[in-house]
């Protein structure tokens, strides 16, 4: 077969994922994070047994309605977490779970953030259930722009869908299109999320560029 | 490995005497615009194809314009609705209305989207369940300001039949013309554009086993048109640049040869997919046609397993040899699953699952056979893992 869309090891992972849960295998978990919405095309859910002494994650499963790129993904990702502390756990990046599949091509990044979303829900969702609730990560998505009532969360989401620059940004999600007050935090997230996302090669490449304020 | 290729309304391979042709052709180099001898030959080898394309769909030959695709010939189409006539000297309509249906390709959606942006106003015509053009609906949209449909007569996705004589009839009551993108149609089923009686219609090669790059377009003699591409006076002034020899002679012998074998073949065909639909409908549950039989080319089948993501579905199948298309959102690159299949109201969980499969002259029983046979094991595998599939729908 020719060249694959995918690399060797998206392919690998794709033909034979690991971890995936099945309904009669009776897998007994400690926590579950569901993520995406089949609306959207794809759905995510992370199942983890944790050991609460340690708090690591000593097995973990996962289910999904997802593309090739969503399955794996989330199956690397599955592989990475298993020993590994809860917190730890959390903060792998997509970055590094792309570093570790070898990439994928950039429209397909907002497929594989699923796997890691899922995860991270439920690992808050077992600080929740055990009364850790200072361990939370999650808050509520911060409002960056008033006037439109753009957040935090709609940035990054802009950032996977493709935008690189403010110009493309507001484009997408009119940030600071009104009073434009709300610039210099807006540019400030969306370098976060592209470096979160891509890393450092895709900074913002139009600086200058921005649509007027009112 | 040996492939299945289940996608010919993606592209079709080229016919080996259509091959022939066109490597026959190669060594005539001639522009068709040179008075010398080598200029002469090229310009017989396309006007040899004009008549063949003409005599496929009883046109005359003068009525036929060559063109580099099936989107180009569908945007000149679409072009003449911002034409002032003051430059290219043509008629253009009068009125400002395009109308065009809901599952019409991108290169017309698109294109009318771009038009709106001008100022021209566009009414757009919904389709039912089965993915057929509401009549009502259209009915409704044509006004005296309206001066052009476009409604296209096989759908990409599907394989539906548009009542194309009807629309017509309508359109032309109104006073509008009437272009048919008639890419997945022509050579497939009998089209005659005498009883059609439409205005414009698009021919596209490399869908009927010719070569890509080419296509034609049919203008009806005294229509008014206006060209997209200017500055030359090829192709009756109407199509500026030198014209493409090879993928013309290519698109003759394809329109030719189709001529010939398109109707036992489309009888073939809708035994194959009898089969196919039978072998699918048995093995695995909790499908949903988007094909319907009755209504619907036979090489096309479009189908929706429930829980399942058709991008994931193509590629297992891939690894299998068996090569397909899918509406889902992921293998598109856009967020949007298929638009044709969300206007025929299928549910979601269906519309990012769902699968087209297009047959050809190439395809045989035992290739159906193996899809039926392989296709519910890796229905079964995603099922398995899939987050929207649960005992329960079993």
């Amino acid at each position: 077969m020719s060249s694959w869309l995918y690399s060797d090891k998206v392919k690998a992972h794709f033909m034979d994922p690991k971890n995936i849960m099945f309904d009669d295998e009776g897998f007994e978990y400690d926590a579950v994070g569901t993520t995406g919405n089949i609306k959207c095309g794809d759905e995510m859910t992370f199942y983890l047994k944790i050991d609460p002494e340690t708090l690591t994650v000593t097995d973990c499963r996962w289910k999904t309605f997802g593309c090739a790129s969503a399955i794996a993904s989330t199956s690397v990702l599955s592989e990475m977490i298993k020993g590994m502390k809860l917190d730890d756990a959390y903060s792998i990046s997509n970055v590094d779970i792309m570093k570790e599949l070898g990439g994928l091509p950039e429209n397909k990044v907002h497929c594989s953030v699923l796997g890691d979303k899922a995860l991270q829900k439920a690992i808050d969702n077992y600080y929740r259930s055990r009364g850790m609730d200072d361990r939370v990560h999650e808050t509520e998505s911060r409002i960056i722009c008033r006037c439109l009532n753009v957040s935090e969360e709609e940035i990054e989401h802009a950032v996977l869908e493709g935008a690189r620059n403010y110009y493309q940004l507001q484009e997408m999600t009119k940030v600071g299109t009104s009073c434009g007050q709300c610039e210099e935090e807006a540019r400030e997230r969306l370098a976060f999320y592209i470096e979160k996302h891509f890393g450092n090669d895709s900074k913002d490449s139009a600086q200058g560029r921005k649509l007027p304020g009112r | 490995m040996n492939r299945i290729y289940f996608d010919h309304n993606a592209t079709t391979p080229l016919h080996p005497e259509v091959r022939k042709a066109i490597t026959g052709a190669m060594d005539t180099f001639g522009n068709p615009s040179s008075l010398h001898e080598d200029g002469r030959e090229a310009r017989a080898l396309v006007e040899d194809a004009r008549e063949k394309v003409a005599a496929l769909i009883n046109a005359e030959p003068e009525e036929i314009m060559f063109v580099g695709s099936g989107s180009e010939g569908n945007n000149t189409v679409l072009s003449i609705m911002s034409c002032t006539g003051a430059q290219c000297g043509m008629h253009p309509p009068v009125n400002s209305q395009l109308v065009v249906s809901t599952i019409e390709h991108p290169c017309i959606l698109e294109t009318s989207r771009c038009l709106e942006n001008r100022g021209i106003g566009v009414r757009r015509v919904g389709v039912d369940g089965r993915g057929l053009l509401r009549m009502d609906e259209l009915e409704e949209a044509l006004e005296s300001d309206t001066s052009l449909v476009s409604i296209m007569m096989v759908n990409n996705e599907t394989g539906s039949i548009q009542d194309i004589p009807r629309a017509v009839e309508l359109a032309h009551a109104a006073g509008a013309l009437f272009h048919t993108d008639a890419v997945q149609a022509v050579g497939k089923l009998p089209v005659d554009v005498k009883e059609l009686d439409v205005d414009f219609l698009t021919i596209s090669a490399h869908k009927i086993y010719g070569p890509k790059g080419a296509g034609a377009l049919f203008v009806r003699k005294g229509t008014p048109f206006c060209p997209l591409i200017r500055g030359g006076h090829q192709e009756m002034g109407r199509r500026a640049g030198t014209e493409n020899t090879l993928g013309i002679v290519g698109l003759g012998r394809a329109a030719e040869l189709r001529a010939l074998e398109m109707d036992a073949e489309e009888e073939r065909l809708a035994r194959l997919n009898l089969l196919l639909r039978d072998g699918i409908e048995d093995r695995i549950e909790n499908t949903h046609f988007n094909s319907f039989p009755e209504f619907c080319l036979p090489s096309t089948l479009n189908v929706s397993f429930l829980g399942v993501e058709g991008e994931a579905l193509l590629l297992y199948l891939d690894m299998e040899g068996i090569e397909v298309s899918t509406g889902s959102a992921c293998a598109s690159g856009s967020l949007d699953p298929s638009h044709v299949l969300l206007e025929m109201d299928l549910p979601v969980e269906y519309s990012h699952g769902s699968l087209r499969m297009s047959m050809g002259r190439s395809t045989t029983e035992e290739e159906v056979l193996r899809v039926v046979e392989v296709l519910p094991g890796i229905v079964e595998r995603l099922r398995m893992m899939s987050t929207a599939y649960d005992g329960s729908c079993r």
